[in-house]
């Protein structure tokens, strides 16, 4: 285990997660997780599948029940209800998107308007002009790449979102649609800070810089993404036969 | 001809009556996934509460006296449900068999306090001249009474559609019954659309209480807990949380039940409706509108 599993305690720290515990039936998912997200670029959290990256997402947004301790520029949210912590500036892209499929692409993102917050509707629409010309689509009738559109817009869309936790987001596009939610994660990387879960490793490789691994509910290294993708043995060790070979 | 045009109207009137609380019934299931088993009392608590204003407006108009008992009945309907989320579901939304066990107790006391303070016998509701008339279409005399529930149902279809596609709140509650949780991920407090929404479903069957005393001539503390079987069956064929698949599956209801009870044996009518619930569920588990299973 890398020495650095401890989350940091530097002033730039903007999300540090301490002794996360989380139970879903008998079942103890995450068992005391901790790690910092620095303050701007794209920290990576990874790991095989079923080592509790989603839960590790959902338990800082406080979808589940957790204890433990999570800090949000040096506040507790642990105590805060969901959309209590979303309003202190956190954007959630979740693993199956979870657009709503019965509401128009307008109002999938005007739901996600936060009142005073400054809504970046220039932006929305210059990443994802196809969003503007399918406003009055039903969004369960997009294809899976627009659907991510639609919930990579909606976590970018309030100008003061500091944070955004991103869960699979390139899981089961087209390659094509890869590079497009890339370019967009790295546009939204240059004005807020990106968790990212991600599996497909190479994407993951070209956009963090640090990453945190899981193994079965536990960091397993935190570190620089060269120091782990450079290291084949180690590499190999935390992520699996796959990630050497897919890297 | 008269007595199909007879059947078709107050078959309708019928519908219009299970709308108002399948409505309120059906979009506090899609947002909440809460089974109100305490909405007849809504029903019957607001019935009593206009009947008793009513009574007080005694000096007024009939008609003024049959508005007041209206009003009175929608805001005591609304009050009792707000006061039955904050106080009593608000602590059991993640237990499903505490609401059940909650809103049943709820819904028993409730009976029997009114029939405590108010007698079991039905109480005559007076109306105004106007509503004992009756109307000729297409031949059949046809009670005033049917013809008004159906056109303030037609109103409160029509406004709940205009609160659910035309304003904030309406996105919110449609995306809840959705995915309520990522709704609350987008930073919105799904509480307070729960209470608004048990507010509004308090309001309608406050006023279908006034309303089937209006149309049945009189109230009596049963009848809630009667019609919310029917609702019931109305929220399922409808598909739970749509309030326009409850509209269609309570014109559906309502004319099976009214054309069967009078063609066939007595109870006929009501057993059939049984019978299609037990029909749409094996074809369409959704309901008519599918919207959720």
């Amino acid at each position: 285990m890398s020495a650095a599993v401890q989350p940091a305690a530097a002033a730039d720290t903007l999300l540090a997660v301490r002794d996360l515990d989380v139970y879903i039936g008998e079942s103890h998912i995450l068992q005391g997780v901790s790690f910092g997200v620095r303050r701007g670029g794209i920290t990576g959290l990874l790991g095989r599948n079923g080592v509790g990256k989603t839960t590790t997402l959902r338990g800082v947004l406080g979808l589940i029940a957790r204890t433990g301790s999570v800090l949000l520029a040096g506040e507790e949210t642990t105590r805060l209800a969901t959309h209590e912590i979303v309003r202190r500036g956190v954007a959630y892209v979740p693993e199956d998107r979870d657009v709503f499929a019965g509401l128009t692409v307008e109002e999938n993102l005007r739901l996600a308007e936060r009142a005073g917050a400054p809504l970046r509707y220039d932006l929305v629409y210059e990443l994802f002009p196809e969003l503007k010309q399918r406003a009055a689509q039903k969004a369960g009738t997009l294809s899976g790449g627009q659907q991510q559109m639609v919930a990579l817009a909606r976590a970018l869309l309030n100008g003061d979102n500091t944070i955004l936790l991103v869960d699979e987001p390139t899981k089961g596009l087209a390659p094509l649609v890869v590079r497009h939610v890339v370019d967009a994660l790295r546009r939204a990387a240059e004005i807020a800070t990106i968790l990212l879960v991600e599996q497909n490793l190479s994407v993951a490789h070209s956009l963090v810089k640090d990453v945190v691994v899981l193994d079965q509910g536990r960091v397993s290294f935190t570190g620089d993404v060269e120091q782990l993708m450079g290291d084949p043995a180690l590499a190999r060790r935390h992520l699996g036969l796959a990630a050497v070979g897919g890297h | 001809m008269t007595t199909i045009a007879l059947l078709l109207i107050t078959g309708l009137g019928l519908g219009a009556l299970y709308f108002l609380i399948a409505a309120g019934l059906s979009l506090i299931w899609g947002l909440m996934r809460v089974l109100n088993f305490a909405h007849g009392a809504f029903f019957t608590v607001a019935a009593y509460a206009g009947w008793s204003a009513g009574r007080l407006a005694g000096g007024a108009s009939p008609d003024l006296q049959w508005l007041i008992a209206v009003v009175v009945a929608v805001v005591v309907g609304g009050v009792f449900a707000t006061l039955t989320e904050v106080v009593l579901i608000r602590p059991l939304y993640a237990r499903h068999v505490g609401q059940v066990l909650v809103t049943v107790g709820l819904a028993l006391a409730t009976i029997s306090l009114v029939q405590g303070g108010f007698g079991s016998d039905p109480q005559r509701l007076a109306l105004p001249a106007w509503m004992t008339n009756t109307t000729t279409v297409l031949g059949a005399n046809i009670p005033n009474t049917r013809m008004l529930v159906i056109v303030v149902a037609l109103i409160v279809f029509a406004l709940l559609l205009f609160f659910l596609q035309r304003t904030r709140f309406g996105l919110i509650v449609r995306a809840g019954v959705e995915n309520r949780a990522m709704v609350q991920a987008l930073g919105i407090d799904v509480q307070r659309a729960f209470t608004l929404v048990f507010a509004i479903g308090g309001m309608a069957a406050g006023l279908a209480g006034m309303l089937a005393g209006t149309y049945y001539g009189s109230i009596d503390p049963g009848r809630g807990s009667a019609m919310l079987i029917f609702a019931f069956i109305v929220v399922i064929i409808g598909g739970l949380g749509s309030v326009t698949g409850s509209a269609v599956a309570a014109v559906v209801v309502g004319e099976l039940q009214q054309f069967l009870n009078f063609y066939g044996a007595a109870g006929v009518g009501d057993f059939s409706v049984v019978l299609l619930l037990a029909i749409v569920l094996l074809i369409r588990p959704g309901g008519f509108s599918g919207a959720s299973t």
